[in-house]
């Protein structure tokens, strides 16, 4: 057993029972807390996967504005007082429970079988120095097509802000209606 | 000149689109007038076709106008047969029309008013052009495919116009009854007609009246042919017993006095119930080349048909006590005499006697129409109430309009007496011309025929006594009024005809008499119709009839002089007991019918419709539909409204997808 | 550098965390918890990427879990936004109560 493999596992054990924590937990907020520990996690394996650009980005993104999006509207709703019992429909627990468990073994017998067939590759060592860094995935994204990366994103990164600005704007319609009939009435 | 005729029906069609399109705007009155207006142009028309035929010598004119069918061997055209036959049927009915309609302005008006719906006065116009159109189609047309069209659209003016109040009459449904009555036993007479235009057409491969003549003479040789010709000919008298109301078909005509009485004037005394005389004298070809291939020939049918009506109808129009019915079953009667005079080979004396008929019926018709109303603004003045309720109709509750209606009276006695045949009124002319002919060949239906002139002018008297003579015997009939000058005026026109209409086709009065205007009709449809006989008067036959008839008159006076004091007295004739309960019950012959046809008829509807229809098809229908909905109610069950049920259900999908490509998909 | 974990170790990983995302979607009444579920899912998704990307050597992987942060980000506004729209008009946030589209 290797440095990373046992390196791998314990977080892997992290993710995965904070996971569960999220599942099980009946408070809302504590939902939240243990999906900010699996995002924690996630981003850790991101840097050992040579990614430290995007490992950053989901430390700052996910962890950072998401769940803190979810943690506001938690409270505002008041949602960690509501009750949360699972499952009030007949057989949609077990059911659930069933399936999710035949896609997860379904997922690993496929790695299974690519271990055993011999398709699975060993990443390879070679990648540069640069690999994942900021200044790659900038060059990436914004420069020119490349012979070895024919695209270039600058397209669909400009599609995704107008995204952005239309979830803004789609939120703010969305949630407008007490405060300005307020103050119609007004 | 000629191609004017199509003119003829298009004015009264014209009438019609307009009335229906822009009545409501241009108001009761002057839709009215409309139409009067197209019945006097369609008149005018045939003036100038008369003007055309005299000019080039009664030879007939085809105008064609469109073609209509052309199908394989089936070529048939919209085309107008111009000759003296047809150009007499449309004078006549134009003529007489007009005088109808504008009739019918002044009577209409009192008459929504009585039935309380104003607002159908322009439909009666609308109905009424319409009827005289398709009349017209039928006496112009070409042949008997285009006469047929016509034939039809005059039943079903007919039916529209008996049942034109259909909300009223017995149980409210009365008058529709009518009209149905009228437009079923129609039928059955239509389908001898069609019958015989399709043997017709089978064996001479046309239906204009030229080609099929034509083919006649060729066939002459053929027993087979002359057999067809034959059934032909018979099948034309079941179309005519339908349409001219002979026995056993004339069931419907008392019935149709439900219409108004314009209606009964125009369509059920003066024209549309010629339609089956007209058919038999145009096809006159056909009865002749049959007259002697067998014993008893078409022709001879034809006459006893119409001899054996004739008396049946007089001997029941003895008893009737409605104004209306007695005119009615005296309509069938005279029918009776012309389709005899065409069944024995008179053909001008048929159609003479057709036009003075036209004349002084349609007078009676309106006559009888205006002392209806009479008697209606009699029961207004009087203001009795329900008291003074009485039927306006019941000559019961008449008596005494002598003295209350000064030209109604006078030209109803000229109506009344020119029926009965009293010279020199147009009536005698014609019905001794009739009676002349049948002494000299069918010495039988002579007995019959004049038997039945007796007692027509025993009927005659006997309404003229029960309406006009004598004290009223009701309020109604004491306070009775004049009608206006628009219905009265029509009366004094065909009185006038009435009188002078003989002048048609006076006979000659010796061998050597020089007057050259005799025989006008007979000269005019020379051109058209064989005449026979030599049209010297002949003293052993008129006498008798003028005789008899004054003679019947006189009875009929003095036998109703005293009989009615008042309303509710019997009919001195009901001490004949049972023959007189027959005569009124029309010889039970509408009982015959209802018991042996009507009512096993509605029952066999009955049980189709409730029980297979109503029972089985609907059933069926209804439990397919009813299943569809059950499946639909079940298969909503699915959907609750639950999104974690959507979601796990799709999910299930996934992973059955996923299961699928991992054990048997592609890699 | 250290060897590296075999990417299919890290799909392993993503399979599980993906399918207990299933489960919570499908188990949890509380709509914000719902959601949650769906961010665990794009998450393990997103690891499988980065993890290819890593073996290939190419860092079209890691520009593609960019863009999915970004959609993710906007998806979350939005249907927070209307979660809170629903709960206005009916005080609750259990899905179950959300049944009007039956029948």
């Amino acid at each position: 057993m290797t440095l990373e493999w046992i390196l791998f596992f314990a977080l892997a054990a992290i993710a995965v029972l904070s996971a569960l924590g999220m599942l099980r937990s009946r408070n809302a907020v504590h939902a939240a807390m243990y999906l900010v520990a699996n995002f924690a996690v996630v981003a850790l394996f991101y840097l050992l996967l040579n990614a430290p650009f995007i490992a950053m980005v989901q430390v700052t993104v996910y962890a950072g504005a998401i769940m803190v999006l979810f943690v506001f509207v938690i409270m505002l709703l008041g949602a960690e007082r509501l009750s949360d019992e699972s499952q009030a429909l007949p057989l949609q627990g077990y059911l659930a429970w069933t399936a999710g468990g035949i896609v997860a073994l379904t997922l690993v017998l496929v790695v299974y079988q690519s271990i055993t067939t011999g398709q699975a590759p060993l990443p390879t060592t070679a990648v540069p120095a640069d690999f994942g860094s900021p200044a790659a995935i900038g060059q990436l994204m914004y420069g020119q097509a490349t012979p070895e990366n024919p695209l270039s994103y600058v397209l669909p990164f400009e599609v995704t802000s107008l995204l952005l600005l239309v979830g803004m704007i789609g939120a703010v319609v969305l949630t407008r209606d007490a405060l300005t009939r307020g103050r119609e009435k007004r | 000149m000629f191609a004017l005729v199509p003119l003829i029906v298009l004015f009264p069609l014209a009438g019609v689109v307009v009335n229906a399109l822009f009545g409501r705007q241009l108001g009761a009155i002057r839709s009215a007038w409309l139409a009067v207006t197209m019945a006097a142009l369609a008149f005018i028309v045939g003036l100038i076709q008369l003007g055309g035929l005299l000019g080039n010598g009664g030879e007939a004119v085809i105008v064609p106008v469109a073609t209509w069918l052309s199908v394989g061997d089936l070529h048939v055209d919209w085309a107008f047969q111009v000759d003296a036959l047809s150009v007499t049927m449309m004078l006549v009915v134009t003529g007489v029309g007009t005088l109808i309609h504008v009739y019918a302005v002044g009577y209409m008006r009192e008459d929504v008013v009585h039935n309380g719906d104003p607002a159908r006065y322009t439909r009666f116009f609308i109905f009424l052009n319409l009827f005289l159109a398709m009349m017209l189609i039928l006496v112009g047309a070409d042949g008997y495919a285009m006469l047929f069209v016509g034939w039809e659209g005059v039943g079903l003016s007919s039916y529209l116009l008996i049942g034109f109040w259909f909300e009223k009459g017995e149980n409210n449904i009365g008058n529709t009854r009518a009209g149905m009555k009228a437009f079923i036993v129609n039928r059955v007479g239509d389908l001898g007609l069609m019958i015989a235009m399709a043997l017709l057409f089978w064996n001479f491969g046309s239906l204009t009246y030229r080609e099929v003549f034509e083919n006649i003479e060729h066939a002459l040789a053929d027993p087979a042919a002359l057999a067809i010709l034959a059934a032909v000919g018979v099948l034309f008298l079941v179309g005519a017993a339908g349409k001219s109301a002979q026995f056993p078909l004339f069931v419907w005509l008392p019935d149709a006095m439900a219409g108004p009485t314009p209606v009964s004037a125009l369509i059920h005394a003066a024209t549309m119930v010629t339609a089956g005389v007209y058919l038999i004298a145009r096809s006159n070809p056909i009865y002749h080349a049959t007259a002697d291939a067998y014993g008893f020939s078409p022709s001879d049918l034809v006459a006893w048909t119409g001899a054996l009506t004739a008396l049946i109808a007089a001997t029941i129009a003895v008893a009737q006590n409605d104004i209306k019915k007695v005119l009615a079953y005296s309509t069938i009667s005279q029918l009776g005499f012309m389709v005899a005079a065409a069944g024995m080979g008179a053909y001008v004396a048929a159609i003479f006697h057709l036009v003075t008929h036209a004349f002084f019926k349609a007078l009676l018709f309106l006559g009888s129409g205006s002392v209806i109303q009479a008697m209606e603004r009699g029961m207004h003045a009087a203001e009795d109430g329900h008291h003074g309720h009485v039927d306006p109709q019941d000559m019961r509750a008449m008596g005494g309009l002598w003295n209350r209606l000064p030209i109604t009276k006078w030209t109803y006695l000229v109506g009344a007496l020119a029926l009965a045949g009293l010279p020199p009124l147009a009536g005698f002319w014609s019905k001794d011309e009739i009676l002349l002919d049948a002494a000299e060949h069918f010495p039988a239906i002579y007995a019959v025929l004049a038997f039945t002139a007796v007692l027509t002018a025993f009927y005659v008297g006997r309404q003229l006594v029960m309406v006009f003579s004598g004290e009223p015997r009701t309020s109604a009939a004491a306070h009775a009024e004049e009608s206006p000058a628009v219905m009265t005026g029509p009366l004094v026109a065909l009185a006038v005809l009435s009188v002078l209409g003989g002048v048609l086709n006076l006979p000659k009065f010796g061998e050597h008499d020089p007057a050259t205007w005799v025989h006008g009709l007979r000269n005019f449809l020379a051109t058209a119709l064989p005449v026979e006989g030599h049209g010297l008067i002949e003293a052993n036959v008129a006498f008798p009839s003028a005789a008899f008839a004054f003679l019947a008159l006189m009875f009929a006076y003095f036998f109703y002089r005293n009989a009615y004091r008042s309303a509710h007295d019997q009919d001195p004739l009901e001490g004949l007991g049972g023959l007189y309960r027959a005569l009124s019950k029309k010889w039970y012959l509408d009982d015959l019918y209802d018991f042996f046809i009507v009512r096993p008829y509605e029952t066999m509807a009955q049980v189709i419709a409730r029980g297979f229809d109503q029972g089985g098809i609907d059933l069926v229908a209804n439990s397919l539909g009813d299943l569809a909905r059950e499946i639909a109610v079940g298969f909503s069950g699915f959907q609750r409204g639950l999104v974690r049920a959507y979601a796990l259900v799709m999910f299930l999908g996934v992973v059955a997808l996923l299961a699928w490509f991992q054990l048997a998909g592609p890699r | 550098m250290l060897p590296g974990i075999p990417t299919y170790a890290y799909v392993g990983l993503s399979a599980v965390l993906f399918a207990m995302g299933v489960i919570g979607v499908l188990t949890r009444r509380n709509a914000i918890t719902i959601f949650m579920s769906i961010e665990l899912m794009l998450n393990s998704a997103n690891l499988v990427f980065v993890a290819y990307a890593r073996q290939y050597a190419s860092m079209n992987g890691q520009v593609f879990v960019f863009f999915v942060m970004v959609v993710a980000a906007a998806e979350v506004a939005i249907g927070l936004a209307l979660i809170v729209a629903i709960f206005r008009s009916k005080r609750s946030i259990d899905v179950d109560a959300l049944r009007q589209l039956n029948g």
